[in-house]
């Protein structure tokens, strides 16, 4: 098993994740992370130099259609799910100093 | 009056317009019947009584009225608990969803709801859809109605379990890499993967853009084909909707003669059980003996298949769920410093650990020096097993074999070793990577009376040719017991 995930990719890795691990947590992160590595890097048997990649299973159009609204104020209903409501919005932390 | 819950979801419609059975007393036998058996099973993560019997009234006047005539008039069903239902909570099977209530439902609830179907309740699954045996769901495993020591199969596990347990007529049920064929097959239900752009994916909770389906979960080929019809419209609102034929029902009687069915090797290498391999090859022999046309062949490639599904999957869910923040529904964390360790902590808390190995792989293979390297390789590879269905669907009508290697397995089995959980889904995944129609249909049972399904694959938008082939088989009664 080539080791690739070093401790500073596992820190990049948990801030691209928005995740908090703690020293356990990584060290298991890290070899689940370098257990599937391992697996994906069969594709690399593969010649794919000529080969377009498929992102989508249908040919992709843009698709556009009127930007009308049509769901309704649904305000307090969408409030009702927010964890914080602060004068009728989405209560936050204080972001600015 | 011969037991309700026996009845297929068309039969139980009938009766129920013919004014021999009254629809609160559908919903009624449905509830009794899920409040006895539903501490075993844990098909449901909801159930909502209320707004079932108010429904029930409802859809009866209509009933009465002569409004409503549908082949779904009256029926109960189950949805799984990624599907967005207005005014049901709707979790995903994650903490982090526990108390989010959508404020609309998805297309395809709202479609059965027209047709006057009735929500029941929402099923049980593997957290954001992410497993193979409902056992990562935050609100406990799902176990299979079949013997209650072995997992229902995922991720849309509760889905299956209800509808194998009549706890409800059919569900609906998502499937990304094989989440409604494969607990399908181990709970001993017809489920269906319809052609990716078939059913809309407004209001379901998105996992894998590109490979996510809505599929329905029934007991028998009929239920399946009304359902479908349903279901099947086109949408504005998702934009990879299209407009398509969505007759099932008239393909159900369908002669087979002369039908070509080809057998992917692959399908029966290391891996398969001696019992799943009999009973798909007793399948085989039946659909042989009506008159289809079935021969061997090399599809290549299947390998690569399961690597670079999860690379994918893995990347689009990264994506996917960094919209779970804390800040507008769901969980958050009650202690925190600012903003981004508000984000941190509630993520940290709110998701599983199987939904964090996904996010954290998919983050890496998108990451700047590893993008080309894992993620666009598996793009490419998805071009090339097209290309071999593509070839495939030139000489063949149908593809079939299993859907899984083996039956369900016990629980607390599986989780142990996630690599050997991903490597099962082998036969199913390819039909999401290339957005092809596939169903699994009973097809028999192992000597510990497990169920097997036979998978029945199709080119894009030709489910019609698998309607006819389940159909045949299901016709042709007895079982494939190994």
């Amino acid at each position: 098993m080539k080791k690739r995930i070093s401790n500073e990719t596992i820190e990049y890795i948990g801030i691209l994740s928005k995740l908090e691990l703690d020293e356990t947590e990584k060290e298991q992160a890290v070899s689940d992370i370098e257990m599937m590595l391992d697996f994906f890097d069969k594709m690399s048997e593969l010649d794919t130099e000529d080969v377009a990649p498929m992102s989508h299973p249908m040919a992709n159009n843009n698709v556009f259609r009127e930007d009308v609204v049509t769901n309704g104020d649904m305000r307090e209903d969408m409030l009702k799910n927010a964890p914080m409501v602060l004068d009728g919005m989405f209560g936050v932390p204080k972001t600015f100093g | 009056m011969d037991n309700i819950l026996e009845l297929s979801a068309v039969g139980l419609s009938e009766r129920i317009k013919a004014g021999d059975i009254k629809v609160i007393d559908a919903v009624n036998a449905v509830i009794e019947h899920i409040e006895n058996v539903d501490d075993t099973f844990n098909s449901f993560i909801t159930i909502d009584k209320e707004y079932a019997r108010i429904r029930a009234g409802e859809v009866q006047a209509l009933i009465d009225a002569g409004k409503l005539d549908s082949k779904l008039a009256g029926v109960p069903f189950a949805v799984k608990d990624n599907i967005c239902t207005k005014g049901i909570r709707t979790t995903c099977g994650s903490k982090i969803l526990n108390n989010f209530v959508p404020t609309y439902s998805a297309l395809a609830v709202t479609l059965l709801e027209n047709a006057g179907a009735i929500i029941i309740g929402k099923a049980n699954m593997d957290e954001f859809a992410m497993g193979s045996t409902s056992e990562t769901s935050a609100y406990g495993a799902v176990k299979n109605p079949n013997n209650i020591k072995m997992v229902a199969g995922g991720s849309s596990g509760g889905s299956a379990s209800a509808v194998a347990a009549n706890e409800c007529f059919f569900a609906l049920g998502s499937d990304t890499g094989g989440s409604v064929r494969q607990p399908a097959s181990h709970c001993g239900v017809v489920g269906m993967k319809p052609t990716y752009s078939t059913v809309s994916r407004y209001g379901l909770i998105a996992f894998a853009s590109s490979l996510d389906q809505i599929g329905p979960l029934c007991k028998n080929v009929t239920d399946m084909a009304a359902v479908m019809e349903v279901i099947s419209v086109y949408d504005e609102k998702d934009s990879t909707s299209v407009k398509r034929d969505s007759n099932y029902l008239k393909h159900l009687n369908k002669d087979i003669k002369g039908l070509k069915i080809g057998v992917p090797k692959e399908y029966f290498q290391k891996g398969l059980d001696g019992e799943v391999k009999a009973c798909i090859q007793n399948a085989i022999n039946k659909l042989e003996d009506m008159g289809a046309v079935v021969e061997e062949f090399e599809l290549g490639l299947m390998e690569y298949t399961v690597p670079a599904y999860y690379t994918i999957s893995s990347a689009e869910a990264s994506s996917n769920l960094a919209r779970y923040d804390g800040i507008k529904y769901g969980h958050r964390t009650d202690k925190y410093e600012d903003l981004h360790d508000l984000y941190k902590k509630t993520r940290s808390e709110g998701f599983g650990e199987e939904v964090k190995r996904r996010i954290m792989v998919g983050s890496f293979v998108l990451s700047e020096g590893y993008y080309d390297e894992y993620y666009i390789k598996a793009l490419k590879i998805r071009t090339l097993i097209k290309e071999r269905f593509d070839k495939a669907f030139e000489k063949y009508d149908v593809i079939i074999g299993p859907v899984t290697p083996t039956t369900a397995p016990s629980l607390d089995a599986s989780l142990i070793s996630p690599m050997k959980m991903y490597l099962s889904d082998i036969y199913t995944v390819p039909a999401n990577l290339v957005g092809i129609p596939a169903m699994s249909v009973p097809c028999g049972q192992d000597s510990k009376g497990m169920p097997v399904g036979l998978q029945i694959m199709a080119n894009n938008f030709r489910e019609d040719k698998i309607f006819s082939i389940a159909f045949a088989l299901e016709q042709s009664g007895g079982d494939g017991n190994a």
